[in-house]
Formats: structure tokens, C-alpha cells, sequence
């Protein structure tokens, strides 16, 4: 049924990753991202794999579930390797067709920004495998709590709010689409057949119950909130503290030692 | 103070297309620390608003609603107030905000500012208070209706509140999870001495209270313990309501003839009535 389909796409296996601070996590992930850019040639690049693919098998979690997601993206990977090919990259001409010419140069072009790209993929889930939805909304919150400085905190907190909502209430909205989807088929409503246009238009007696609903709901939440206390972020405190430790160090400590050797390898290979 | 909530003459009106429609006219009521009133009362009988009313979520339009002493005009104690009296509606789904158990309990200590190994210990405390210690770390929308509702209820403990007021929670559940609701808030009022005041329309679930309070248009038609308000049968039948179903039965056979006392509630006070006074019969 669709309410199974998982949202963010956490796979827990309680490996050291999952265990680290979502804040390490995010600012780690970013900073590895920049130097994916960084790294200028194979060496570095592969370097660069090496690490990561450890990084993967410390996670604990499937390679298939990690391939999953590389399946997902493979259209943009060929399309931007095809693009890389033929533009540019020097090097001898193996074979020349109206407007397209190929280099060795191009090969080794489209070849580096394929594996790049796979790389930016593995990476970036690695963090949405490894961290629930919730501790990510909580990081990002944290994260940009230095914002206070500039008067935005309130803008942070209500962002963050929104998320946690948003993640809370999809499961429940999904299964009210569902009650009021067999609703409406139950008193004839044909919703499998017709052209594109068609069937757009019978989503309406779909979507206007489920928007009617969501604003009652709205409404009823923001109550039962204001009864709980709430006063937007002000004076909020959490329960669970998030706190760098043991592992979150030696992940920095790991990460800076792989980026200063990228650097290394980009000036003498 | 012997009085945790005072209501004095409030009138509460809806602003609605220009009608306006007196929901609560000249209502006053007193609830004592630590009991347990039930408030029953048809649809449209005014219970619900009467429920926003006592923690400050509505202001009377006239009179005054005092909790522990303080005005719920008052905004500055805006807090102090809702803090003092929680609130518990009735669709379980529509007031949960986090998407883990203990995460929503920690909601309401979180907005109070408290240290966090105090939130922790208030979180792990409601939770086993309301027998979901063990779902802590489930998702909501994995949970039973009645489960829900303990979480709502848990949310609010977590807060450490004086009163809590309940809306109509079992309106939604199952006939399971309404008993799971009712014993709880039975065992919070009993073990922890926190006033409940449940507002329903399930007669059974008036039993057990020290006072019920029947409402009708606008005020007050009956107000004692369920066994006096209950024997009124007419009264009740006249603002739509039923008598419990024990005292349905009382009532039909003290009308055909067989006398037997009509201010007994549960099953089994009901079925030692009538076997006596069937014993009697045969006596004579």
C-alpha cells in the first residue's frame, strides 16, 4: 500500500556512522562534496573512491541499497558523460561525424565526470541512509541556529517546526487520501481509465476533501499545540542534546587527513 | 486553595455571520483539587467550548474563569495556565507533532524550558504512567487509536499538570481503546491525585466519577454523584441523553411492577438488585 513507501530513505544498522552527530555528519558530507570538485585528476579522484567505498562498507548497509539509488540517477549520469565526450578535451581523434568529434581526450573526460558524479551519489547517501529524518531536521536546525545573531532565529525554528510536521503528518495524510480515494470509488468514481487529462480531472473530488481536511487538521494541531505550551521557538529547550564526541572526532580527524592528501596529489601527480 | 478552577457567571458567545449565538450564558462552576467531574452534555450543548474555556484557549466574553487563582484574562500567565490545566481532544492523530513516541511527550516540557535530564525523566514517567514505555520509540501513525490517545495523554502528564481537562477523547476509538482511556485516566486521578475533568457523551464512562454534571442549553440541568444524577431519568431523556443501560433496566422494571432501588450503576450492583429483589418475590 502506498503507505509504506519510506520517506528519507533511513536504513538503520547501528554501524559508528549512524551512531556520529547529524551535525558532524552534514558538515562533513558538505566538505567532502567540495573536495569531489577539488580533485583535478584520476589520482585524486580515485583516492577520493577509495575512501568513500570505505566510508560504505563502514555503514553497514547493502551495497545493492547503495546501487538502488546509482540506478535511480543513471540517465543523468550518461547524458552528462555523452555531453562530456564530444565537447572538448583534446587529445588524438579517433573518429570525426558531422558535428561531433571524438578524442581520446573526451573519453577521459566523460570517464572522470561519470565517476564523479557516482561518487557525489554515494556520498550524499551515506548521510540520508544513515540518519533518520528527524535527527536531520534537528542538525539543520542546530546548524543554522547561528542565524540568531542576524534576528532569524524565529525563521530557523518555524522552518524547523514545519519540517517536523510535514514528516509527522505525511503517513497520516496518505492514509486519509487512501479512506477518501475508496470513498469516492465506492460511489462510482473511475479513476484508472481515460487519457492524461482526464484523469487529472478525477483527482479533484480527491484532493479538495483531503485539502479541506488538512486545514481542520491544521487547526485542531495548532490548539493542541498552544495547549502544550508553545510559543514558537522561545525559550524552547530539547530533550535529546545533540553532543560531538569520540567518533565525530576521529571522522574529522580521518576526513581532513583524505582532503590534505587530495590537495597533495592535485599540485604533484 | 480548595478550588483549582472557579468559573463565575461566564457568558461565551460565537461571532458567526453576524448571528451571534450564546453558547454559555451565565455559567458558574467550581472544581475541587483532585476530583473527578465528568461533564455530559449532547452535540451543541456548549461542552466543548466550555472545555477551551477553562485553560484559556477561548476568553469569556463576561465573568471570569480563575485557575489556581489566576485569571485566564491574564495574558502574561498565558503560559502558567495551560501549563496548570492540559488539555486532551479527541482526535488522537491531530495532536501529536513529532513522528517518535517519546520525542511528542518531550513537546510539551521542551516549551516550558526545563533542563533536559529533568525532560528526560518527566518523558520516561508519563510514558510508563499511561503504559506506553515500551512504544517509546515507535512512529505515531504505527499505533492503535487508543494508543494515540495515551500518548496525547502522556504529552500532557509530561508537563506535570494540576488538572487535565479531556474533550471527548474516546468519541473516535474502538470500543477497546475507550476502556484503555478511561482506566488510565481513572488510575491518574486515583495514584497521582491530578484532577480530571473528562467531558463525554458515554454514560458508562460517568460511573466512576465523583460528580457529573449534566449540561443543556447553555447551563447546568443536573449536577451531583452519577448515582443521583442517573435515577433522573426523565431529566436526562429530556436534553437527548440516555441513562446508562443498567439503569435503563431499573427504570423499566420499577414501571412494571417490580420495585427494585434505581440509584445502582455498574453490571454487577445492577444484577445483585434485581436478583434480591426477585429472591424477595418469591418469599412472599
Amino acid at each position: 500500500m502506498l503507505k509504506d513507501i519510506t520517506f528519507g530513505q533511513y536504513f538503520d544498522t547501528s554501524s559508528p556512522v549512524h551512531k556520529m552527530d547529524p551535525r558532524a555528519k552534514i558538515l562533513l558530507t558538505v566538505f567532502l562534496i567540495v573536495f569531489l570538485f577539488i580533485a583535478k585528476n584520476f589520482y585524486a579522484l580515485i583516492f577520493m573512491a577509495v575512501f568513500i567505498f570505505l566510508v560504505l562498507a563502514l555503514t553497514r548497509v547493502p551495497f545493492r541499497i547503495y546501487i538502488k539509488n546509482l540506478k535511480a540517477i543513471l540517465p543523468v549520469i550518461i547524458f552528462t558523460a555523452l555531453i562530456n565526450m564530444f565537447y572538448g578535451g583534446g587529445g588524438k581523434e579517433i573518429f570525426s561525424f558531422w558535428i561531433f568529434t571524438l578524442n581520446t581526450g573526451g573519453i577521459s573526460k566523460a570517464v572522470f565526470m561519470a565517476l564523479r558524479i557516482v561518487l557525489l551519489i554515494l556520498l550524499s547517501s551515506v548521510l540520508t541512509y544513515t540518519t533518520s529524518p528527524n535527527d536531520l531536521t534537528d542538525a539543520i536546525e542546530r546548524i543554522f541556529s547561528f542565524l540568531t545573531v542576524f534576528g532569524l532565529k524565529n525563521a530557523v525554528h518555524t522552518l524547523a517546526m514545519m519540517m517536523t510536521i510535514a514528516l509527522r503528518f505525511i503517513p497520516t495524510l496518505i492514509e486519509e487520501a487512501e479512506k477518501i480515494m475508496n470513498a469516492q470509488k465506492a460511489r462510482g468514481a473511475d479513476l484508472e481509465s481515460g487519457n492524461l487529462f482526464e484523469r487529472i480531472r478525477s483527482l479533484i473530488p480527491i484532493l479538495i476533501p483531503l485539502l479541506i481536511s488538512s486545514v481542520m487538521r491544521a487547526y485542531q494541531l495548532a490548539e493542541a499545540m498552544e495547549c502544550r505550551c508553545y510559543n514558537g521557538g522561545e525559550g524552547r529547550v530539547r530533550m535529546k542534546q545533540l553532543r560531538f564526541g569520540g567518533v565525530d572526532f576521529i571522522a574529522f580527524f580521518v576526513s581532513l587527513v583524505t582532503c590534505t592528501a587530495i590537495i597533495f596529489i592535485n599540485i604533484f601527480l | 486553595m480548595e478550588n483549582i478552577i472557579e468559573v463565575k457567571n461566564v457568558t461565551f458567545e460565537y461571532k458567526d455571520n453576524d448571528k451571534q449565538k450564546a453558547v454559555i450564558k451565565d455559567f458558574s462552576l467550581d472544581i475541587k483539587r483532585g476530583s473527578f467531574t465528568v461533564i455530559l452534555g449532547h452535540n451543541g450543548s456548549g461542552k466543548s467550548t466550555l472545555a477551551k474555556l477553562l485553560n484559556g484557549l477561548y476568553k469569556p466574553d463576561s465573568g471570569d474563569i480563575t485557575v489556581d487563582g489566576i485569571n485566564t484574562k491574564d495574558e502574561e500567565n498565558e503560559i502558567e495556565i495551560k501549563r496548570r490545566v492540559g488539555m486532551v481532544f479527541q482526535n488522537p492523530d491531530n495532536q501529536l507533532v513529532a513522528s517518535v513516541v517519546e520525542e511528542d511527550v518531550a513537546f510539551g516540557p521542551e516549551n516550558l524550558g526545563i533542563d533536559p535530564k529533568i525532560i528526560r525523566e518527566r518523558v520516561d514517567n508519563a510514558l510508563k504512567a499511561v503504559d506506553m514505555y515500551d512504544f517509546r520509540r515507535s512512529a505515531p501513525h504505527n499505533l492503535s487509536g487508543g494508543q494515540k490517545q495515551r500518548v496525547a495523554i502522556a504529552g500532557i502528564i509530561a508537563m506535570e499538570p494540576e488538572c487535565i481537562v479531556l474533550d471527548e477523547p474516546t468519541a473516535m476509538l474502538d470500543p477497546r481503546g475507550r476502556a484503555e482511556i478511561i482506566n488510565t485516566v481513572i488510575s491518574l486521578n486515583k495514584e497521582k491525585g491530578i484532577t480530571v475533568v473528562l467531558i463525554t457523551h458515554f454514560m458508562e464512562e460517568a460511573e466512576l466519577a465523583d460528580r457529573v454534571i449534566v449540561l443543556g442549553e447553555g447551563g447546568i440541568i443536573a449536577d451531583g454523584t452519577p448515582k443521583t444524577v442517573f435515577s433522573n431519568a426523565g431529566l436526562l431523556k429530556s436534553v437527548s441523553l440516555d441513562v446508562p443501560q443498567t439503569t435503563e433496566l431499573l427504570l423499566r422494571l420499577n414501571e412494571n411492577g417490580l420495585k427494585v432501588p434505581t440509584s445502582v450503576i455498574s453490571i454487577e450492583e445492577t444484577a445483585n438488585v434485581i436478583y434480591n429483589a426477585v429472591a424477595n418475590l418469591e418469599e412472599k
